[in-house]
């Protein structure tokens, strides 16, 4: 979060209304005006004018039900939204009970899994609905009391007047309480860190008994009376289309009660042509599909490419002129002239990746009279419906979307084609249907994570100062926009941190879906940019630690304005030197970097990555068995999120060391690559996360305090992941990693 | 073809075509949605159960290699979550999506039936066949450990019924 985001929702006109429930209980509900515009600019669903929320119901009996609003995809937020307004309600954390919202977002504003954005936008406004029930309550009993409501304390769901020794249940309140009017939030004082009994505390995951028990809570599990199951096969090229298939044959096996052709949609990102199979069960359809369906495709123009072809083409554009330039600072051609400079040229790549959730894509739709609901484990639910309504010619108004719990997003479910495809087929057969794809249909048919490819050549002085950088970045694009993800922002570190800069650009088209895979853009960059500054300090004869210290110390230059019509919410945050120097020291500090005496054949490697508002520097210590066996013993993540630390640290650790286990699987081997058109890998023995014996013994976690509001976790601990796990490599042996993954260069975990 | 099998100790005759996946019976025709699909290879893990015992995977054991068996699913281990595996899991916060845990609990309670107390390496070898995609394995390890402990603690109970 931007000073400017936080300063504007902070200022915007809120208010509450209460009104009685049946059982004389209250509601307390929030209405908000719109940041979603911003949010809709940038695809983060319909743009809407006015979103009243409601969040809290007190019943007498003393149960305090809170709405979690976003979709938990695993990072947690199903109980960190609600501790937020538990804090300043100042309730006792046992009376709670939480409650996934559906998708409302004129109720309950964004709901979305996305972009690590739930704690920046929600920390305010979550506290001060909080915040403004308490002071109801405490209002309720100061009228019953006859004392003035700056008498009044709370403790753990009590509101108490210690002068007249009395206090009072929030249940024994809430009646009254919800008759009373809301207080405006900037007449309200929220509490001093210190005092906080539930936000920097470990809260359960609100569903763990159900995950423990095997209770059907996932999009998958879900059942409805008179229920059929689809299957929807798309063409193997990417934006290919059915022509025909043998569909008295499929028609003829057990069970199958539908086969059709389904035309692209308006977008044929969210509805692809495809052959949709629904049967009395979901086996039989998937038997019918792998054994007897025989489609005949047009596969259109992607059919022509392929890995080798952007390899070569990024070759060829990489020798010519860069199409854009993003940054320039100084006079870097002079500076790598320039007397007693070392200069260092390498080129780096990684591959496609796939995001592989281990729930595949899934969902259930019914459709009746003209209305449709949806049961969908999405990212960002409002955008399924929007263009399931767009698919299937209704008003966006005539959909009810539940959410259900998701078996992992990734940002894969930031994309709602398989929403869409439901929607559509429900509505072709009439009666309810679960559409489940097959593992193989997930990997064929994804939004990958883009390749990419840099150019770099760096030059250090004879201080061993780095006084120059250039990056030819070679990416894909059509007409100076980069396909999804793809991009490179010319602010990107280390930018503005060397007088002598050039970021440059040039792209190339593909056929192939590219989307937001766990902190995009940052994933790969991190990689590139901590494995070239390590060669530029190893060039230096420095530290690697040091010598990124050195960079640090550097006044920054300034940063360009974002382009114009930026959503506010999306604008790039500058990079903050000193934040990063705070946690660079801390994890060399906790590793014992430069200080422990290790095996020959052990060493240590470090990266940092600045991304999604957070500030993250990791270092792995690294084994490497005969050359090319790694086991990876230890981790350390520091990390710089703002003044709380972790909202929930068991949370908080979890996922973070989810990011480390996630980026030795990039490192290792997931690599997905395009042969005529279509994806090569189909399963994970061609695309292997990482398992537990490779995973390391220890992951020590540690979050730097800093004088920052809030900021999220989903993505940013892991970019400095891959970077410092090949670092380390180089420190063992030399061998200095240029492509992911490593598995192509004949590297192996132990 | 109809087929005859236990599962959590409840006796099911099902009537599906021969070569039908465990796994597509025990969620779609006898109504247990806790044990996953999530390859259908036997390369994730999350389908795991226990067949007469052993840990297997659901969604390459066609049916009738499990007719006449006792099967136990995540939801045959305890109701209520009372298992030494289900009580470790919950205490050491396991999960973050939840998705893979069922079949990481199936693996860990059979090794735990046969082994225990087993070591990390016991463990390590046990439970390679399970993938976490979000990575909770350091979670993982230290819950069953846990579950050992508790279990240890616990009085002896009457073998299961597939036991």
């Amino acid at each position: 979060m931007t000073t400017t985001m936080t300063s504007t929702l902070v200022s915007r006109r809120s208010f509450l209304r209460v009104s009685v429930i049946a059982g004389g209980g209250m509601m307390l509900a929030c209405y908000v005006e719109p940041f979603e515009k911003a949010l809709a600019a940038a695809q983060f669903g319909p743009p809407v004018t006015l979103l009243p929320a409601s969040f809290i119901t007190i019943v007498p009996s003393g149960e305090i039900t809170l709405m979690a609003k976003n979709p938990e995809i695993g990072q947690g937020v199903k109980v960190m939204l609600p501790m937020l307004i538990a804090e300043e309600l100042d309730a006792d954390w046992k009376d709670v009970k939480i409650e996934q919202a559906d998708l409302n977002p004129n109720k309950y504003g964004a709901q979305i899994a996305g972009g690590s954005t739930a704690t920046p936008m929600n920390w305010d406004p979550m506290r001060q609905l909080g915040a403004q029930c308490r002071a109801m309550l405490i209002a309720a009993a100061a009228e019953n009391w006859g004392v003035s409501a700056s008498e009044c304390t709370t403790t753990a769901s009590r509101v108490h007047h210690a002068a007249s020794k009395r206090s009072a249940t929030y249940g024994e309140l809430s009646t009254k309480a919800a008759s009373l009017p809301v207080p405006d939030p900037k007449t309200l004082k929220l509490k001093d860190p210190k005092d906080y009994r539930i936000i920097g505390k470990n809260a359960a995951n609100p569903d763990i008994k159900k995950i423990v028990t095997g209770k059907p809570i996932f999009g998958i599990d879900f059942t409805t009376p008179g229920m059929l199951y689809a299957n929807f096969e798309k063409c193997p090229v990417f934006g290919g289309k059915a022509v025909s298939f043998n569909v008295d044959e499929v028609k003829a096996q057990p069970g199958i009660r539908h086969a059709f052709i389904v035309p692209p949609g308006p977008d044929p990102s969210a509805l692809a042509g495809g052959v949709a199979i629904v049967a009395d069960s979901w086996y039989q359809a998937r038997h019918a599909r792998d054994n007897v369906l025989k489609v005949v495709w047009d596969e259109g123009p992607t059919a022509k490419q392929s890995t080798e072809l952007y390899n070569s083409t990024a070759e060829d554009l990489a020798k010519k002129d860069p199409g854009q330039v993003l940054r320039k600072d100084g006079d870097v051609e002079a500076a790598f002239t320039g007397a007693g400079v070392k200069v260092v040229e390498a080129s780096y790549s990684y591959p496609f990746l796939s995001h592989v959730p281990l729930e595949p894509m899934n969902c259930s739709a019914s459709f009746k009279d003209g209305k449709l609901e949806l049961w969908a484990p999405s990212q960002i639910p409002a955008g399924g419906v929007g263009q399931s309504a767009a698919a299937c010619g209704i008003d966006p108004k005539d959909i009810t979307l539940h959410l259900t719990r998701i078996g992992g997003g990734f940002g894969r479910r930031l994309t709602n084609d398989y929403v869409v495809e439901a929607a559509y087929i429900a509505k072709q057969v009439g009666v309810p249907i679960k559409l489940l794809w097959t593992r193989e249909q997930d990997m064929a048919h994804d939004f990958y994570r883009p390749a990419g490819y840099h150019n770099l050549k760096g030059a250090v002085d004879a201080n061993g100062k780095l006084v120059a950088w250039r990056n030819h970045f070679v990416s894909f694009g059509e007409n100076g926009r980069y396909a999804q993800s793809a991009g490179l922002s010319g602010e990107e570190f280390p930018s503005r941190f060397i007088p002598n800069f050039s970021q440059l650009s040039s792209m190339m088209p593909s056929g192939v879906p590219m989307g937001a895979m766990r902190a995009p853009g940052s994933n790969a960059i991190a990689f590139v940019m901590q494995s070239f500054i390590d060669e530029l300090a190893h060039a230096a004869g420095k530290d690697p630690v040091q010598f990124r210290l050195d960079m640090l110390a550097n006044q920054p230059l300034p940063s360009a304005p974002p382009p114009p019509g930026t959503p506010v919410a999306f604008a790039p945050v500058p990079f903050d030197a000193a934040r990063m120097r705070g946690v660079l020291l801390d994890v060399a500090d906790r590793s014992g970097w430069g200080k422990t005496k290790l095996p020959k054949d052990t060493g240590m490697g470090v990266a940092f990555h600045f991304s999604h508002r957070g500030y993250f520097a990791e270092v792995a210590q690294v084994q490497v068995i005969k050359e090319k066996q790694l086991k990876v013993h230890k981790v350390w993540v520091s990390g710089d999120i703002g003044s709380v630390g972790a909202i929930n640290p068991t949370a908080a650790e979890n996922i973070s060391q989810g990011a480390v286990i996630e980026g030795m699987s990039h490192v290792m081997g997931y690599e997905i690559t395009i042969e005529k058109g279509r994806a090569s890998q189909s399963n994970f023995h061609q695309y292997p996360p990482l398992r537990l014996t490779q995973a390391p013994r220890e992951i020590d976690v540690h979050f730097v305090k800093s004088d920052n509001p809030p900021t999220g976790l989903g993505e940013p601990a892991l970019p400095p992941m891959p970077p410092a796990i090949t670092n380390a490599i180089f420190a063992v042996t030399g061998d200095r990693i240029r492509s992911l993954p490593i598995a192509n260069l004949g590297y192996s975990w132990a | 073809m109809a087929y005859q099998l236990t599962v959590n100790g409840q006796p099911h005759t099902v009537d599906v075509p021969e070569g039908t996946p465990l796994l597509w019976v025990i969620r779609d025709v006898i109504g247990l949605h806790g044990t996953k699909y999530g390859c259908g290879m036997a390369l994730c893990g999350c389908c795991t159960v226990h067949i007469n015992g052993t840990a297997m995977r659901s969604c390459t054991t066609a049916i009738q290699n499990a007719a006449g068996k006792h099967v136990t699913t995540l939801e045959g281990l305890s109701a209520d979550g009372t298992h030494p595996v289900q009580v470790a899991w919950q205490e050491i916060d396991v999960p973050q999506c939840g998705y893979c845990q069922a079949g990481q609990m199936m693996s860990a309670s059979a090794l735990l039936a046969k082994n225990p107390h087993p070591t990390d390496a016991d463990i390590d070898a046990a439970m390679d066949g399970n993938i976490c995609r979000c990575g909770t394995y350091l979670r993982i390890r230290k819950a069953i450990h846990k579950a050992a402990e508790i279990a240890a603690k616990q009085p002896a109970k009457a073998p299961a019924p597939q036991a």
